[in-house]
């Protein structure tokens, strides 16, 4: 009984969700769509308008489609997103998804790696100054998420950078260029890619390389988690079933750890989705400080071109990306929490 | 104290709960919160005592003092003892253990009393694992699911999430809770103030069946005299942190002693009120309390006494203990104490 | 009227303890500190923010800190010491505008969609929500780069690209907070006594609303001075020659890390820590004023005084008190 009224009602909500999912990327893509058609000239101007001769631009112009009305170009923009190909970038001939190949899978290296810093600096911390409320982990705890959220992420960097420096750790790009280069790029993942060549003095390089932007991006997005844990632990606390428990004679430890820290993560899954946006402005920083060869990088040397079919196919890719995980996350909280299924 | 220590001969052998003399404070920053001050009573097993009072009189805050669940800013003096066993000052560790198979307590709001990310399942499997680790699986089952049924819940429902069931039924499991361990005592606070009345004649039955068949002890803490003339064999009614008068249920309820007891009868609706009563004034400030008999600024019998000295606790001839002038002791009274308490006077006790 | 209106809102500062307390004047003292700074910024400075030679001498490229130098010099042979104080200028200016911006936009919408509710409402929360999932530095980079065409690179394009951020923010807050006061029993009675919906919205909801607005507004002002830093960093804020800007002499200083110059980056970059911090501690000190939920109850136990109590078997033992009125009950 249990288990079919659980599951049919975790598929409605799944079905519900992702009907909601829709208008959002829908909105995202025109957004961006009307976005790119305000900036001045067209793409192929913008970009070539300085190199090439008038005629040539005319007839690149009508190769590309910028003469059609804009209606009809907005029909094959959300045609583009559909069937995945987002047309091919204007200065460098590189087709947006083989950017996204190369330089999205390493932003998503970069991220997922700074995501764990994240959780693993932020969730025993604010857990932490939660639990031991105007104690010194309290004190430390929220003297650290104040200061940490006030780093900009390249300040941070920069500050890393000068004692790698002394250190002589590395400090710039994916891999050492050695390395790079022999290395077989199958998933281009690199810490995956290392491994599957079994070559741990590679894999050993691409970590050390990982290890600073991924330590720098997930310490200061750690200080809101920490906040946002501490509050919610506080509040769990004073919760009517934490006191239940304890009038049952359930020991301190168990209350706080099965029913305090447990309803106190609950929101907490919810706002790390909202931190993966953040944590995605911040790769486009931290790509910046180190070197490192992401999407977010890409998207910045476009820009400065005046790219805009690789700015637009680069957004879009970011913008599809967010919905994906806020959608994936309230899964998950379909998952941990009851209560969500059956709303 | 000779008033209340014959109270326990009567009672006939030792109670299972005995409070004496019982304070629990709140720190506020300020002014501490006397929330319970001097409050002393006994419950015999099989016995239910039902503890009445308006709005924050202190009520809960005396439930929750017998077992030790209080917050960090409460100071708590007095004895408390269980079965002869002294309760005040016992190590967080060893009071824990009483908690559940011992003393008991049910709370005023079902709806969130239950966890809700843990099925009914969980909760029953953590309160037996906690107080009898050597209850296996099925015998957890077993036990479980016998209470649930005893309060009409079916065992096709033991897997599901507390959202799942409506208030009256989560009151019913967070009873079950309770009783699976056998409990001697059980505190039940408000166990029926949010539920509906069908539902709450269900709830009282279940704690009547409760006293027969296990002889466990009640402290039915309600404002709902209606409640305790059902439910209790005694009453204690209690004003301002303190208890103003303690007896049989029917003996308080034909010929209450306390003129705080009577108001509160007096403007209790039933079928045969004819106009509405009720006591002018406010409760008092607990942190503040008006000196002396804390009920004389409200009080239609003040005395000039009663703004004077703080009543003392005497036995009437009907077994009640009542803490009030009216009715001695004669020789505490000073001289000219009987006369009415003038109105000048009684307002400047009330700005007090 | 004003009178109490300030007096409402000042009282609880007044009356806050303990750690609130000091983190709200910690955060006044450092962004006084900065206002100050910014507005005396010509006096204060020993520089222009683009001057590169004094009396005809040329300031030395990346010279270490030294007398004419405190704070060193950087690769544009700027006066480091010089950028970071009219840099102070910059960011405030820019923070004031935006704010006032999404204030100016955000409040309303928020107000109008939370109160009328209905497809309007629904049509809102949907851009809304999806600007707001929308990584914000990508967002405020490409609103910046758009107007750099028209506007130029100045404090006004940086100022509309980070109101672009906040205002779904505000947006959010208010009409949440709209829809939940609404519903309150005390609006719905003003409702039923036929108050005009005017009155209602601005007395009832905008009064209530608008105490969350000046902790929101103060933890975004914090937010936007690190969006101003991104967009620096990034090129695409406030070009060097229109002002000084610390998130774009960081992005000038990353170079030198490696090399060890070490005070190109370290003075912007804790400018903008401090300020930031400023805000922060200044808005989670309204927060905690204005939020008594969160805020700390005093957790000391009190002392029971031994008294004569409850059960007056005390009261006997202390013959014969003083007598008219007074409380008999020593200590």
């Amino acid at each position: 009984m249990k288990e079919s009224s659980g599951s049919s009602g975790l598929r409605t909500y799944v079905l519900t969700r992702l009907g909601l999912a829709l208008p959002t990327v829908l909105i995202l893509l025109t957004v961006v769509f009307l976005l790119m058609r305000v900036a001045p000239g067209d793409p192929i101007t913008a970009a070539l308008g300085a190199r090439l001769p008038a005629k040539e631009l005319e007839k690149r112009k009508k190769e590309a489609g910028y003469d059609k009305p804009i209606l009809q170009q907005y029909g094959e923009y959300l045609g583009q997103v559909v069937t995945l190909d987002l047309g091919e970038s204007v200065t460098d001939n590189r087709s947006v998804t083989s950017i996204l190949a190369e330089n999205g899978t390493a932003t998503l290296e970069l991220t997922l790696a700074a995501f764990t810093v994240t959780l693993l600096v932020g969730i025993p911390l604010g857990l932490l100054a939660g639990r031991y409320r105007d104690g010194p982990w309290d004190v430390g705890g929220r003297l650290y998420g104040i200061v940490i959220y006030a780093f900009p992420v390249f300040f941070l960097g920069f500050l890393f950078q000068l004692l790698a420096s002394e250190v002589g750790w590395p400090t710039s790009g994916r891999a050492s260029p050695i390395v790079e280069f022999d290395l077989n790029k199958v998933t281009h993942f690199y810490l995956i890619d290392t491994l599957i060549q079994g070559d741990f003095n590679a894999f050993w390089d691409v970590l050390q390389h990982l290890f600073l932007p991924a330590l720098v991006l997930g310490l200061t997005i750690s200080g809101v988690l920490i906040r946002l844990i501490r509050v919610n632990l506080l509040q769990t606390m004073r919760g009517d079933y934490v006191e239940a428990a304890r009038a049952r004679g359930v020991s301190e430890r168990r209350v706080v750890v099965n029913h305090a820290f447990r309803n106190a993560m609950v929101p907490v899954v919810t706002v790390a989705g909202l931190q993966f946006a953040i944590l995605l402005g911040g790769a486009v920083l931290t790509e910046e400080t180190f070197n490192w060869p992401g999407i977010g990088s890409e998207l910045v040397r476009y820009l400065n071109q005046r790219d805009y079919v690789a700015v637009q196919g680069i957004v879009t890719v970011f913008a599809i990306a967010v919905v994906a995980v806020s959608l994936l996350i309230d899964l998950i909280n379909a998952f941990i929490d009851p209560r969500v299924r059956y709303r | 104290m000779s008033a209340t220590g014959d109270n326990r001969e009567r009672g006939g052998g030792e109670p299972i709960l005995d409070v004496r003399d019982l304070r629990v404070w709140y720190g506020t920053g300020g002014d501490p919160v006397r929330a319970v001050d001097g409050v002393s009573f006994s419950i015999g097993a099989g016995e239910t005592l039902g503890l009445v009072g308006e709005s924050g009189c202190g009520k809960s805050t005396l439930g929750r003092g017998v077992i030790g669940l209080l917050p960090d800013a409460a100071a708590v003096a007095g004895s408390v003892r269980y079965r002869g066993r002294e309760l005040a000052g016992l190590p967080v560790k060893e009071m824990r253990e009483l908690r559940g198979p011992e003393l008991g307590l049910i709370f005023q709001e079902p709806m969130t009393r239950l966890d809700p990310l843990q099925t009914i399942e969980a909760h029953f499997r953590e309160t037996l694992r906690t107080h009898r680790p050597d209850l296996d699986d099925d015998e957890v089952r077993r036990r479980s699911l016998e209470t649930l049924a005893g309060m009409g819940i079916p065992r096709t429902r033991f897997g599901q999430y507390p959202h799942e069931f409506s208030g009256g039924m989560r009151q019913r499991i967070m009873i079950a809770l309770a009783l699976v361990l056998e409990p001697k005592v059980l505190i039940a606070d408000e166990p029926t103030t949010a539920l509906d009345v069908i539902v709450e004649a269900q709830i009282l039955g279940i704690l009547a069946d409760l006293r027969r068949n296990f002889d466990t002890a009640i402290l039915l803490i309600t404002h709902n005299l209606g409640i305790v003339a059902e439910a209790c064999d005694r009453v204690a009614v209690m004003y301002a942190g303190e208890i103003a008068e303690e007896g049989d249920a029917r003996e308080v309820f034909a010929e209450p002693a306390h003129p705080y007891t009577r108001e509160l009868l007096r403007s209790t609706i039933s079928l045969e009120t004819t106009g509405l009563n009720y006591i002018p004034g406010a409760p008092p400030s607990l942190i503040d309390p008006p000196p002396a008999c804390r009920f004389h600024p409200r009080c239609p019998n003040a005395m000039r006494v009663c703004a004077e000295r703080h009543p003392i606790e005497v036995r009437t001839k009907a077994g009640q203990r009542v803490s009030c002038w009216l009715h001695g002791p004669e020789e505490q009274i000073p001289e000219g104490g009987r006369e009415p308490l003038e109105r000048e006077e009684l307002l400047e006790a009330e700005e007090a | 009227m004003r009178q109490r209106r300030l007096s409402r809102f000042l009282g609880p500062i007044r009356e806050s303890t303990g750690v609130s307390r000091w983190i709200f004047w910690i955060g006044v003292a450092i962004v006084a500190f900065f206002v100050i700074l910014a507005v005396f910024a010509p006096l204060l400075a020993p520089y222009g923010f683009d001057q590169v030679s004094a009396d005809g001498v040329r300031f030395p490229k990346q010279g270490s800190p030294d007398g004419t130098h405190p704070f060193g010099t950087t690769v544009g042979n700027y006066d480091v010491l010089s950028r970071v104080i009219w840099g102070a200028r910059t960011a405030i200016e820019v923070v004031v505008l935006a704010v006032v911006f999404s204030l100016v936009i955000g409040v309303p919408l928020g107000l109008f969609s939370g109160y009328v509710g209905g497809r309007a409402d629904r049509v809102l929360v949907l851009i809304m929500d999806a600007l707001f999932a929308f990584p914000y530095i990508l967002l405020a980079i490409v609103i910046a780069f758009l107007l750099s065409d028209k506007l130029g690179q100045g404090v006004v394009t940086a100022a509309i690209a980070i109101t672009a951020v906040y205002v779904p923010q505000y947006f959010r807050v208010v009409r949440n907070h709209v829809i939940s006061v609404r519903e309150e029993p005390y609006v719905d009675a003003a409702r039923a006594l036929g108050a005009p919906r005017r009155t209602i919205v601005s007395r009832y909801v905008l009064q209530n609303v608008i105490q969350s607005v000046p902790a929101l507004a103060t933890l975004n002002a914090a937010d936007a001075i690190l969006t101003l830093a991104a967009l620096g960093f990034l090129g695409y804020g406030i070009q060097p020659t229109d002002a000084a800007e610390w998130g774009y002499d960081l992005q000038r200083a990353i170079d030198d890390a490696g090399a060890g110059i070490w005070w190109t980056g370290l003075y912007p970059g804790l400018a903008i820590v401090l300020l930031v911090t400023g805000f922060t501690l200044l808005g989670e000190g309204l927060n905690d004023v204005i939020n008594p939920l969160i805020r700390a109850r005093s957790t000391a136990k009190p002392e029971i005084e031994e008294q004569p109590g409850g059960e007056g078997e005390a009261a006997i033992l202390s013959m014969d008190p003083p007598r008219g009125g007074e409380e008999p009950r020593g200590p």
